[in-house]
């Protein structure tokens, strides 16, 4: 047993370290992911110590590194495939959508695609153009994809192992500005809970902040102030995009009767949306208000010097959070 | 053209001048320097039987369109020498990544063809298992499945089986797609990875002219195969209506990717005689002259004439083959019949491996609801249903 403080670039190199260390079928391909160790350096190391053949520096196509990485899948490779920024993912989006995504529904069970597609996502490191999006919501509309966002260094270096092991194809989504932010304990032979499963993070009853990746420190810290403010607000961490994992969520809603989803993606059609419109379903009754969504505006993300003005902060949730009791 | 700074640029994608060819449309052998062949008797008339089968599984496929019981049909007319000279050039531990149109290379890997129709009658998305043929489910999406064959091929190098001169062993990837996929950032994508990796795989292109309306010499300007070039490994032109060509062709290219030397890109230079796919209407695009040209070139008919010629098949050959024919025929329209629809809860299945619960739940749902019909004869879900 090992206990380790680390960041969360770290902890995703330990994680990814391990999966190649138990299982030589997983191989890691992306752009300038070997010598350079990644831009973010989440494979920093990994190609010198597995070799080139397990840690591809791949041509510059994101749809190339994808549609190979299939075929990889395809003969029993457990590929993880890195996205540089979030914004290059569109290149692969046809197929993801339409390949990684349909492989084994098409094949009907015979051709699994267990693949890892990790993109760094959100915004707050005042980036050009399209290296600070968010673009879960079109991942988690797709069928035959999971889609999942980790929000602290454990949780980073748990749930990438889970994912890699997971014979589905996931959507791994790292909180890019969080990367060095925080460091934390992780010790190697705790045994994580279940991927699929999002967790309370700051219990509180009088209402109930959902948040996942990079907003769930923002809603943390709100919590933190409201409760200075006498208001106790309880945090779940989503964790899992799709499936969703709304259990934890609707118990909490019951008893606070109020509900806030924050996340950076634009709002509109966001998970927000689905989240909101699942709890009208399963918690009418307990509603003390409509379910809020703090989120991106509905603009291209903006330029660096103006993005804190997009990016959902303490003061607009804590602004959504009066709302709902004024309702 | 001839650019007076930059030099003269190529303008000829449709010159016939340099494919290799083996038997000529008259049913004549003629040789060839680097791609000679000696074939027996027996497999001439393998390749004809093959050829002969395949052109009426085609047929019988697109009369099955036309009575409804397929949606759609995707004709290979023409294109059969490719198909089952390429399709004949495999090793059994060889994969194949095809299009939509890849009757006659299933054909050769031994899928029933009564499986192809599955996803044309649109009671499944392709019936087949991949990996007991070695034949990938048809692709959709125009030239996707390009890139998965490379990465299938640098999978086949990870596992130790290109160049180990283990003739058993060694594997290549084909990959197939039209001259209208030429054009896709996936082909050229996987060309680029391809020459990278150095991997074992042969991209077989089948031009067959026609991308539906659009016609390849106002998209290319230089022959399809010299594409290559630009890429870092050899391009060939063979032509894809003579079956011992297209054979041998692809035999060398794939020898040479399981020898470890890396890609090869195969310009099968034939023609579509009949339609895009079942809804698509030649006559407004193109002019019966050029189909007539075409049928003067037919695969079937010069080995049919080479056989003859030289008494290498009787006419007891001919009938009996004539015979199969009409059974497979019997048969397909016989089991397109008897393909059973998928059971509406079956859809929520196999969408993944590792079922969720959230679609468990919606399939729980669908099945009560499906349940609350009086005439509810069952929804027949594998499993999950509540």
């Amino acid at each position: 047993m090992t206990t380790t403080t680390m960041s969360m670039a770290k902890a995703l190199n330990a994680g990814l370290r391990r999966a190649m260390e138990e299982d030589p079928k997983v191989v890691v391909m992306g752009e300038d992911v070997g010598r350079l160790g990644g831009v973010f350096r989440i494979t920093d190391g990994l190609q010198k110590d597995f070799g080139e053949d397990r840690v591809m520096d791949t041509p510059l196509a994101e749809s190339g590194i994808v549609g190979t990485a299939v075929g990889m899948a395809m003969r029993g490779y457990r590929p993880v495939v890195e996205i540089q920024f979030d914004g290059f993912v569109y290149p692969a989006y046809d197929q993801i959508v339409c390949q990684v995504a349909k492989f084994h529904s098409r094949s009907q069970g015979r051709v699994p695609m267990p693949m890892v597609i990790r993109i760094p996502f959100g915004g707050g490191i005042g980036a050009v153009e399209h290296h600070s999006e968010s673009p879960e919501a079109q991942f988690a509309h797709t069928p035959g994809l999971k889609v999942v966002a980790c929000s602290n260094p454990v949780d980073a270096y748990w749930m990438l192992q889970q994912a890699i092991a997971c014979d589905d194809p996931v959507i791994f989504l790292e909180p890019k500005r969080h990367y060095h932010s925080t460091r934390a304990e992780i010790d190697d032979a705790a045994s994580p809970g279940p991927l699929w499963e999002s967790r309370v993070v700051r219990p509180g009853d009088a209402a109930t902040l959902i948040g996942y990746g990079p907003t769930v420190g923002t809603c943390v810290d709100a919590a933190a102030v409201a409760a200075e403010e006498g208001r106790s607000l309880e945090v779940i961490d989503l964790r899992t995009l799709s499936p969703l994992d709304l259990g934890p969520v609707e118990e909490s809603v019951r008893r606070t009767g109020r509900a806030i989803v924050v996340h950076e993606a634009h709002v509109n059609l966001g998970l927000g949306a689905e989240v909101a419109a699942r709890l009208t379903e399963t918690c009418f009754y307990s509603l003390e208000a409509p379910v809020l969504r703090v989120g991106g505006w509905d603009t291209p993300y903006p330029p660096a010097r103006v993005e804190e003005a997009y990016l959902p902060d303490l003061d607009r949730v804590l602004d959504a959070v009066d709302r709902s009791f004024a309702f | 053209m001839n650019d007076p700074v930059f030099g003269p640029t190529p303008t000829a994608p449709a010159d016939e001048g340099e494919l290799v060819q083996l038997l000529t449309p008259e049913g004549e052998r003629v040789h060839h320097p680097e791609f000679d062949l000696e074939l027996t008797p027996e497999m001439l008339r393998t390749f004809y039987r093959d050829m002969f089968l395949v052109r009426r599984l085609d047929v019988e496929a697109t009369a099955l369109q036309r009575h409804g019981e397929l949606g759609l049909w995707a004709q290979l007319l023409g294109q059969e020498a490719a198909q089952v000279g390429a399709g004949h050039a495999l090793a059994r531990q060889d994969f194949v990544f095809p299009t939509y149109r890849e009757h006659g290379v299933a054909w050769v890997r031994g899928v029933d063809p009564v499986s192809l129709l599955g996803l044309f009658r649109g009671v499944d998305n392709g019936g087949w298992d991949p990996h007991a043929h070695g034949f990938n489910l048809y692709t959709i999406v125009i030239g996707a499945q390009v890139l998965h064959a490379a990465g299938y091929a640098m999978a086949l190098q990870r596992d130790g089986v290109v160049g180990t001169g283990d003739g058993d062993r060694d594997a290549a990837v084909l990959a197939h797609f039209g001259d209208g996929a030429s054009s896709q950032g996936d082909v050229n994508e996987a060309f680029i990875f391809a020459a990278w990796a150095n991997a074992p795989v042969v991209f077989f292109c089948q031009n067959n002219q026609w991308a539906i309306s659009e016609p390849i010499e106002k998209v290319s300007r230089i022959p399809l195969y010299q594409r290559a070039n630009g890429f870092g490994f050899p391009g060939v032109r063979v032509d894809g209506n003579d079956v011992l060509a297209s054979y041998a062709v692809t035999q060398a290219a794939l020898k040479r990717a399981r020898e470890g030397q890396g890609p090869t890109l195969i310009e099968a230079y034939t023609y579509r005689m009949g339609a895009h796919t079942t809804t698509d209407d030649p006559t407004r695009y193109r002019l019966m002259e050029d189909v007539e040209h075409w049928k003067l070139k037919d695969p079937l008919a010069r080995v049919e004439v080479h056989l003859r010629r030289n008494g290498l098949a009787d006419d007891d050959f001919f009938a009996e083959l004539s015979a199969e024919a009409d059974a497979l025929g019997e048969r397909m329209r016989r089991e397109c019949h008897l393909l059973p629809d998928p059971q509406p809860l079956s859809i929520f299945d196999r969408v993944y491996a590792e079922q969720t619960a959230e679609l468990a739940a919606q399939q729980a749902e669908v099945a009560t609801y499906l349940s609350s019909f009086a005439d509810h004869a069952g929804a027949g879900a594998e499993g999950g249903a509540a």
